[in-house]
């Protein structure tokens, strides 16, 4: 199990390597806000962190803990998706007005 | 549910993550990758949701809810000149979910008795996790602090400061080893240990972001960036959760390039930028450069700009400060009906992340045509009339180029001084972020325009229509 899970890390890290290689510098900022929202994946860390199997009686420092990464977690991912959503939708409308005009 | 069933449903996630950051990477598919990302992001916490029999939902709801209005309210509120901070903010809670993820599990094992059972790999990934997690929270604080300007965004530097974070690296090591491998032999309680390692971490991402000057931060959000991408990938390793270790690897990876993209604009190492302390002992190696600045009205520079055939906007983080991209903008609609061609030139690491100026010119609506990169510029800028050089510093300093002594060295820059004239809008004759000063302005060819950037540029949008 463990040698599998090493084995997944290389590959999608040479598969993020080969992604973003030729990323036109406009995109920089949306791309680097966008796979930043990708990092609170740790959201699913934080919710199994809550689940039955791990909560000993609901033992207080556990829930405290869980509820404050699943918190972050959510700032995260619903920020960083909503806010490069923002970005890009400002691109796309300067295109617009550009084939328009 | 099922195992099988849930691993496919993360499988199907990773899959969306994967065709979501390719196209992000392309500019007419960006923001649908950013849907499809998002919808992977969907299915993995909904997956993660009903994959547990019995979930404290009560508490997931809360954080979920309070997590969904923070992050809701700040992505709908920032100013995307205020966009670097953000990043970097967002980044933080990302470490430090890594980081809580991290210590719960560890938690989890004093609670249930199972810690001395545990092997001692899987209390090193929890260590590693809480590391990595802390140093991107607090990191990206501080990172948030400078951009912000909440904090001294130059570098900070006290003497021994290589020690200092050499001896926080050999305790977080020291912390590891007596946690994991050698926690038989361990007198102290270990929880104990764990705290200590949580606040050893947190202190190590302060000291190792403080020193790094201004003008090096898009350097630096990319770096953190990349971190919150392998403490997630951390966490995935302490649960055992492929979707957690394939999207914390990609933007882990991903993150890098970005970096070495950085990096490379600057002509500049990343261990120069990490340990060196750019633009903290510099700022008087640029002072033998003496001469006159010539300043210039708006009403002459207006006349100066109706008589030119093609202007190059060179825009920096003075444009996102003065909140000029607007009136900029219209000082080009007004330029083109005069008959005027007009470009703008984005240098790669022109405002405090990567690609932050191209975002404030899509913001005014900027057509994408009109905007060049530096390589493209460079060759013909024998042939502009006159560049306008707004809020930009550093990246338009000739310096770079003759200067073996100036910190930016090597740098490539836009070349605006072989303009046939430059006017340069600027607040003061102050140095820029990085605090270096500039040639440039001392040039015979250069007229300042002194004031702030966006009522000088309203100045002269008004003498266009008047």
């Amino acid at each position: 199990m463990g040698m599998m899970l090493v084995f997944v890390l290389i590959l999608a890290s040479f598969l993020g390597f080969e992604l973003i290689s030729k990323v036109p510098a406009q995109l920089h900022t949306p791309l680097m806000s966008g796979s930043n929202a990708i990092s609170g994946i740790t959201i699913v860390g934080a919710i199994l962190s809550l689940s039955g199997a791990f909560v000993v009686d609901s033992d207080a420092m556990t829930i405290i803990l869980g509820t404050l990464s699943v918190f972050f977690a959510t700032i995260n991912v619903v920020g960083g998706y909503m806010v490069t959503d923002r970005m890009l939708s400002m691109f796309n409308t300067g295109k617009k007005e550009d084939q328009v005009s | 549910m099922n195992d099988t069933v849930i691993n496919g449903l993360y499988i199907v996630s990773a899959i969306f993550f994967v065709f979501g950051l390719k196209m992000l990477g392309k500019a007419d598919q960006a923001r649908k990758g950013n849907l499809i990302s998002a919808v992977g992001m969907l299915i993995a916490i909904v997956t993660a949701l009903v994959s547990q029999s019995v979930l404290e939902w009560q508490w997931i709801a809360i954080g979920m809810i309070a997590g969904s209005i923070v992050g809701a309210m700040a992505a709908r509120l920032v100013a995307m000149t205020a966009m670097p901070e953000m990043v970097a903010l967002f980044n933080g809670f990302g470490g430090a979910a890594s980081l809580l993820v991290g210590w719960s599990e560890y938690h989890r094992y004093t609670v249930t008795y199972t810690y001395m059972d545990a092997n001692a790999l899987s209390l090193l990934i929890i260590i590693l996790t809480i590391v990595i997690g802390g140093a991107t929270f607090t990191g990206s604080l501080v990172a948030w602090g400078k951009l912000s300007e909440k904090l001294p965004s130059k570098a900070i530097q006290y003497p021994g400061q290589q020690f200092v974070n050499v001896l926080l690296v050999a305790l977080l090591i020291g912390s590891a080893a007596l946690f994991g491998p050698l926690r038989e032999s361990l007198s102290i309680d270990s929880y104990l240990l764990v705290i200590a390692t949580i606040l050893v971490a947190c202190i190590l991402g302060i000291t190792f972001v403080i020193p790094i000057g201004g003008g090096d931060m898009p350097v630096v959000i990319s770096l953190l960036n990349s971190f919150s991408g392998m403490a997630a990938c951390a966490a995935g390793f302490v649960i055992s959760n492929n979707v957690l270790i394939v999207a914390g690897a990609l933007v882990g990876s991903s993150g890098i390039i970005l970096t070495n993209i950085m990096c490379k604009s600057m002509n500049r190492k990343l261990t120069n930028v990490l340990f060196s302390g750019f633009g903290a002992s510099t700022a008087s190696a640029g002072a033998g450069f003496q001469g006159e600045a010539k300043p210039v009205s708006v009403e002459d520079a207006y006349l100066m700009l109706e008589a030119a055939s093609n202007v190059l906007v060179v825009p920096g983080y003075g444009m996102a400060v003065a909140q000029a991209q607007h009136a900029i903008q219209e000082l080009a609609d007004q330029l083109e009906a005069n008959g005027t061609e007009v470009n703008f030139a984005v240098h790669p690491v022109a405002g405090r992340m990567p690609g932050h100026m191209n975002v404030l010119l899509a913001e005014a609506n900027v057509p994408y045509e009109q905007l060049k990169e530096m390589d493209d510029v460079n060759p013909n800028i024998e042939n502009v009339d006159i560049a306008i050089v707004i809020g930009a510093n550093d990246v338009v300093n000739p310096a770079a180029r003759t200067d073996e002594t100036s910190p930016i060295y090597g740098m490539p820059v836009i070349d605006v001084d072989k303009a046939r004239t430059v006017i340069v809008m600027k607040r003061s004759m102050k140095p820029g972020f990085a605090g270096i000063d500039n040639p440039l302005f001392f040039n015979d060819n250069t007229r300042m325009l002194f004031g702030d950037a966006k009522k000088s540029t309203q100045g002269l949008v008004a003498e266009f229509k008047g």
